[in-house]
């Protein structure tokens, strides 16, 4: 069916959308002014390592053939024997990759060499990412998380949140904190930039999630295309997307307003985030009242977890392990029990007679995900760490990282202030172009 | 000569201008500045993240005048700035030695 070809493209360009720019605006936002371009640059910069790695060998470790936790990393390298009416599905499980990668950049902000980011990103892909999403995506005969284990995970609370969120968190235990923090002032420099941010991630996410749908379509057949189903199925994960994220921003403004004393609007753009993360893997297995719940839960536990790193003295920086490990959690496990016979899973849960079976299933799979991330995210940040160094130096970090990794500035602010030109800078002589240069 | 400096609220900033002009007051230096006194700063909360926001906006403005015109200009100030409640500021007279106009090197009263 032409419909589904047309809607697949969109999908994809919506999730890439997602991290380019909306990711790089809802971190950026939060970000002190110093430190703006790096975190954005770190999305910016994991979009291009990661989707020219994902066509080398990330499409054939997921999706090549067989495997406990990665198939046949050159059976397909750069897409041999793909037929370019696949592309699409490539494209689109790429920009899942990268977005994987991006998110564990906000428990870093301020203190990450950018070239260890760059190092550490491919290679985490292939050793994390690209497994993960074999094992719960590819539900090939032995993929561990799918089809063994029978955890279900319609877009990837598993392989994309809480991998990043437990990936976060091991990086900033192996960082340390910022210079200052908890006690010096490190708080947000633009929330205008992380509300746009927020908005867009939401309207990406309709590609990451309802575009997940799995369906035969065999392009020189298309009268095999089961209409029906697709669209019954789109439609259940548009609504569930929809529904879990708007109860996500309630529960975590009333969880904000109880403790703290005023409803945020940081509150409100973290909501809809972690409503999102938490519907992402149930998107398929639940009905909207079962969205509902999960994303009222989702946002009221969230808005309460980001408070644990001041309590646990961990510097998780703008709270990925707060909004993306606990939402994934949660989403992952409650499929358990809110899951119907209906929806995509065909499995009831708990709250439906289904007994604790999905419950059980569900949990493991989170266990196994935070498990597998988390050791070899440690091998490997350990390794940076002793060879190229993870820390950015301590005067850099304290003068920004901005000006220290990208020679840059964000914003100029005075312009006129102090010179003549009409901003606070004027060009050096090595790059104005002067006659006896031109000669020379 | 006296130079009459004054903090006032930034909302106040206007009506103190109008108050000034009316009393004859031709020119001025006026900064952004921040500070606190009794009106302590407030408190900003970002994800459950409390911090204390110590320092309060306020406008500087300083005026040159003739001796004779100082008690006059303080109290449009007074008048105006006022609004009752704490952090409507201070102003202050000092004596001024030496005033110089750039342009024309005038000295003192000449150059006021």
């Amino acid at each position: 069916m032409d419909g589904y070809y047309a809607f697949m493209l969109i999908a994809t360009a919506l999730v890439l959308m997602m991290t380019v720019p909306a990711l790089a605006l809802f971190y950026g936002g939060m970000t002190r002014s110093k430190s703006v371009l790096n975190m954005m640059m770190m999305s910016y910069v994991a979009a291009a390592i990661v989707g020219i790695l994902y066509v080398a060998i990330g499409w054939s470790m997921g999706w090549s053939g067989d495997g406990t936790f990665f198939a046949d990393p050159f059976a397909m390298a750069w897409l041999k024997d793909v037929e370019p009416t696949f592309y699409i599905g490539v494209m689109f499980q790429m920009t899942f990759a990268i977005i994987t990668c991006a998110l564990i950049s906000g428990a870093v902000a301020d203190r990450m060499k950018f070239s260890a980011w760059v190092l550490f990103i491919p290679v985490w892909a292939v050793i994390v990412y690209f497994p993960l999403a074999h094992m719960v995506f590819s539900c090939s005969e032995s993929a561990l998380i799918c089809t063994r284990i029978g955890a279900q995970d319609y877009a990837g609370g598993t392989a994309v949140h809480i991998n990043a969120g437990v990936a976060a968190l091991v990086l900033v235990l192996l960082l340390g904190k910022r210079i200052g923090w908890p006690k010096d002032k490190m708080r947000p420099h633009n929330l205008t930039l992380t509300m746009l941010g927020a908005g867009m991630l939401w309207f990406g996410w309709y590609g990451f999630n309802v575009g997940s749908i799995v369906i035969g379509y065999d392009p020189t057949d298309p009268s095999a295309f089961e209409l029906e189903r697709f669209v019954a199925e789109t439609g259940r994960t548009f609504a569930n997307t929809t529904l879990a994220t708007m109860a996500a921003i309630l529960g975590w403004l009333l969880i904000e307003r109880l403790m703290h004393g005023k409803a945020t609007s940081l509150g409100a753009a973290s909501g809809i985030v972690a409503g999102l993360v938490a519907i992402t893997p149930a998107a398929g297995a639940v009905d909207i009242e079962g969205a509902v719940a999960i994303g009222a839960i989702a946002g009221a536990v969230c808005a309460w977890a980001v408070g644990l790193k001041f309590r646990l003295g961990y510097d998780d920086s703008l709270d990925v392990v707060g909004v993306h490990l606990v939402g994934g959690i949660i989403g992952t496990v409650l499929i358990g029990v809110f899951s119907t016979a209906d929806g995509a899973g065909g499995i009831d849960g708990l709250l439906y007679g289904g007994g604790l079976g999905s419950l059980g299933d569900q949990s493991l799979g989170v266990l196994v995900a935070v498990l597998y991330s988390g050791i070899l995210t440690a091998v490997i940040a350990l390794a940076i760490k002793y060879t190229l160094g993870l820390r950015l130096d301590e005067d850099d970090e304290v003068g920004g990282i901005d000006l220290a990794e990208h020679g840059e500035s964000a914003y100029d602010l005075h312009p006129g202030s102090f010179s003549s030109g009409g901003s606070t800078g004027v060009l050096a002589k090595s790059t104005v172009r002067t006659e006896e240069g031109a000669q020379a | 000569m006296k130079l009459v400096t004054a903090v006032i609220k930034p909302h106040k900033w206007e009506d103190v201008r109008q108050a000034l002009e009316a009393v004859g007051v031709t020119g001025m230096t006026v900064s952004e500045v921040s500070g606190y006194g009794r009106q302590k700063g407030h408190t900003e909360v970002y994800r459950g993240a409390e911090y204390d926001i110590a320092l309060v906006p306020k406008i500087r403005l300083e005026v040159a005048v003739d001796d004779e015109d100082a008690a006059t200009i303080v109290d449009a100030i007074e008048r105006s700035a006022r609004t009752g409640r704490i952090g409507d500021g201070k102003v202050w007279v000092s004596p001024l030695d030496t005033v110089i106009r750039v342009r024309t090197g005038d000295r003192d009263n000449e150059a006021l």
